[in-house]
């Protein structure tokens, strides 16, 4: 029976590999939460950093994460979802629509470091936004439209096509049967996307390295054209700039930018799992 | 109907029309940047300096054939890693895991590809170099070996979920009629469903690549940030230096439309054309295989 001893070796050195990737992600995220978890009090997450940031806590990185956060949703949202509908709804199998789609999967690809190159060069220099809020907001929306494209447009298309059906028949015009049946019908899975877009958005660094993120700022930003600071940046300044720098602040802030961007993870998870679990269809 | 509805349908079905090309304007106003502020490299620099071994802005080397190399060893060391365990995992997943392994096993993958990569970044710092240090007895940890390691763990996640779903879409009967003709699973994983999902494992082992390349902060991080030519297979134990890390190290104290800056603009194009090759070709693929797009994005 030597093909089952095959099998049997084959099987176990798979089962080794699977292991082998799955133990380094728990690993990472144990090793994350066990070291962090002393850093996180109040004052480390409510105060500034202070004595060249070696002291004090992460509020205006964790505000600034905030508001570059919801900066890329006022952009890539209605954008997003638009597109998206046009894709589902209006849009006919041509040579344009196939020349739509082949762009979404570029812009998806594209390096997060050449969206900051870009962004510098439409946004901080040309449209002269400078180093901003708004300019890395813009920058980030742009890299998180193709998420939020593909998952809205999946979204309106496992809407029933009866649902427009009876729509059209009763005297609705297209746009009124979007507003009022396919949009509502499909909101779960398209808010699915959209935090899946920005839970992305949220941890990226390369992007806002030069469009808008600042290595210490002894206030918090007060309009969009001022610089911000940011977790993810925070973490990589803190970890390669800062000399002596106390190690649990190190590991604090990185805790606290997993839970932020998994946090969003969960909420997607939670809203998915029970809009399938409610579903009229 | 009244004239008003009308008047605001024809808006919304115009507005709903242009958001639907921004694709192909933001596709096209990324390579126009690019170009009108990487072009001018060209002739700032002549071919020859662009492409010499040396990179040294202050005193005006600007040679990317070390870049281009850091970047192609780091990756490349990246994907040995990467197409073995992700589509290891991916067959293990789809074809040998119970139901509830399985349940389990491909959102903790796919949680791995959410995790920033500056948080890598930052372990490989604290944790993996100092290991490899000890470990092969180097003069540091942070080498080209360190950026593959934590490339190949980016890009893990991104070959596991597409190549699972590639293996999920073969139809059950291939398997079963393998298995009635007397193959054991083993055989049939191989001949038959490996083969029959093979343009999706393709698919994924390129999206995979092309986040390999792309990648920036976690192998800037730990990769030493040495532009030196890499020549042997021994390099992979030295500091290299590949071509995003050094847009992402240097643009921050480069002069507006000094030459530096062109050249750093320049490098970002190549980059660009690179993940449109591989895009491209990966999508040609995905054509046939329609339903995964929301995987291949996230």
């Amino acid at each position: 029976m030597n093909r089952l001893l095959t099998q049997r070796l084959g099987f176990s050195l798979l089962t080794l590999v699977a292991l082998f990737t799955v133990i380094p992600i728990l690993a990472v995220f144990a090793y994350i939460i066990a070291k962090g978890a002393p850093a996180i009090s109040w004052e480390f997450l409510s105060s500034f950093p202070h004595d060249g940031m070696r002291a004090g806590g992460i509020l205006p990185a964790i505000v600034g994460t905030f508001y570059l956060t919801l900066g890329t949703a006022v952009f890539s949202v209605p954008l997003g979802v638009a597109a998206a509908i046009y894709l589902a709804e209006y849009a006919k199998e041509n040579w344009l629509t196939r020349l739509i789609r082949i762009a979404i999967i570029n812009l998806a690809g594209i390096p997060s470091v050449v969206y900051g190159l870009f962004g510098l060069g439409l946004f901080v220099f040309f449209l002269r936004f400078g180093t901003s809020l708004l300019s890395a907001s813009l920058t980030l929306s742009i890299m998180t439209l193709p998420v939020i494209i593909s998952a809205a447009e999946e979204a309106l298309r496992a809407v029933p096509q009866a649902f427009r059906t009876v729509s059209i028949s009763l005297g609705g015009t297209r746009w009124q049967t979007i507003r009022r049946i396919v949009l509502p019908q499909a909101l779960p899975g398209i808010i699915t996307g959209v935090i899946l877009g920005l839970e992305r958005a949220a941890g990226e660094t390369a992007p806002i390295l030069f469009t808008g993120a600042a290595f210490f700022l002894p206030r918090l930003p007060h309009s969009p054209l001022d610089a911000t600071m940011a977790l993810p940046y925070h973490l990589f300044v803190i970890s390669t700039q800062v000399p002596e720098m106390p190690i649990q602040i190190q590991y604090g802030t990185a805790l606290v930018l997993i839970t932020f961007v998994l946090g969003l993870n969960l909420i997607a998870t939670v809203i998915r799992s029970r809009a399938r679990a409610r579903r009229q269809w | 109907m009244d004239k008003s509805l009308d008047w605001r349908e024809y808006v919304i079905t115009r507005a709903i029309k242009a958001s639907g090309y921004s694709a192909i304007v933001f596709v096209a106003l990324i390579f126009f940047f690019l170009l009108r502020e990487g072009l001018p490299a060209l002739s700032e620099v002549p071919l020859a300096g662009l492409f010499s071994q040396r990179w040294y802005p202050i005193e005006n080397y600007f040679g990317i054939l070390p870049l281009i190399t850091g970047s192609l060893i780091v990756t490349v060391g990246a994907m040995l890693i990467a197409i073995p365990f992700g589509i290891g995992t991916a067959v293990f997943i789809a074809e040998i895991a119970p139901r509830w392994t399985r349940e389990i096993l491909k959102p903790l993958v796919e949680l791995l590809g959410g995790l920033p990569s500056v948080v890598l970044g930052f372990l490989g710092i604290l944790v993996l170099a100092p290991f490899l240090r000890v470990f092969l007895n180097l003069p540091t940890g942070l080498t080209a070996l360190a950026g593959s390691l934590l490339l190949g763990g980016i890009a893990v996640p991104t070959i596991v979920s597409i190549a699972e779903d590639a293996l999920d879409a073969v139809p059950q009967s291939y398997r079963e009629g393998a298995w009635a003709i007397g193959a054991t699973r083993w055989q049939t994983i191989w001949r038959v469903t490996l083969p029959a999902a093979r343009s999706g494992v393709l698919t994924a082992v390129m999206l995979g690549l092309g986040r390999a390349i792309g990648e920036t902060m976690a192998v800037m991080m730990v990769t030493g940030n040495a532009p030196v030519l890499a020549t042997r297979w021994n390099s992979l134990f030295m500091p290299a230096r590949t071509m995003t890390a050094t847009i992402a190290a240097e643009m921050g104290e480069v002069a507006n439309a000094s030459t530096h800056y062109h050249v750093l603009f320049f490098i970002g194009l190549v980059l660009f054309l690179i993940s449109l090759a591989v895009n491209v070709t990966a999508s040609a693929v995905v054509f046939r295989q329609k339903k995964r797009a929301e995987r291949v994005l996230s």
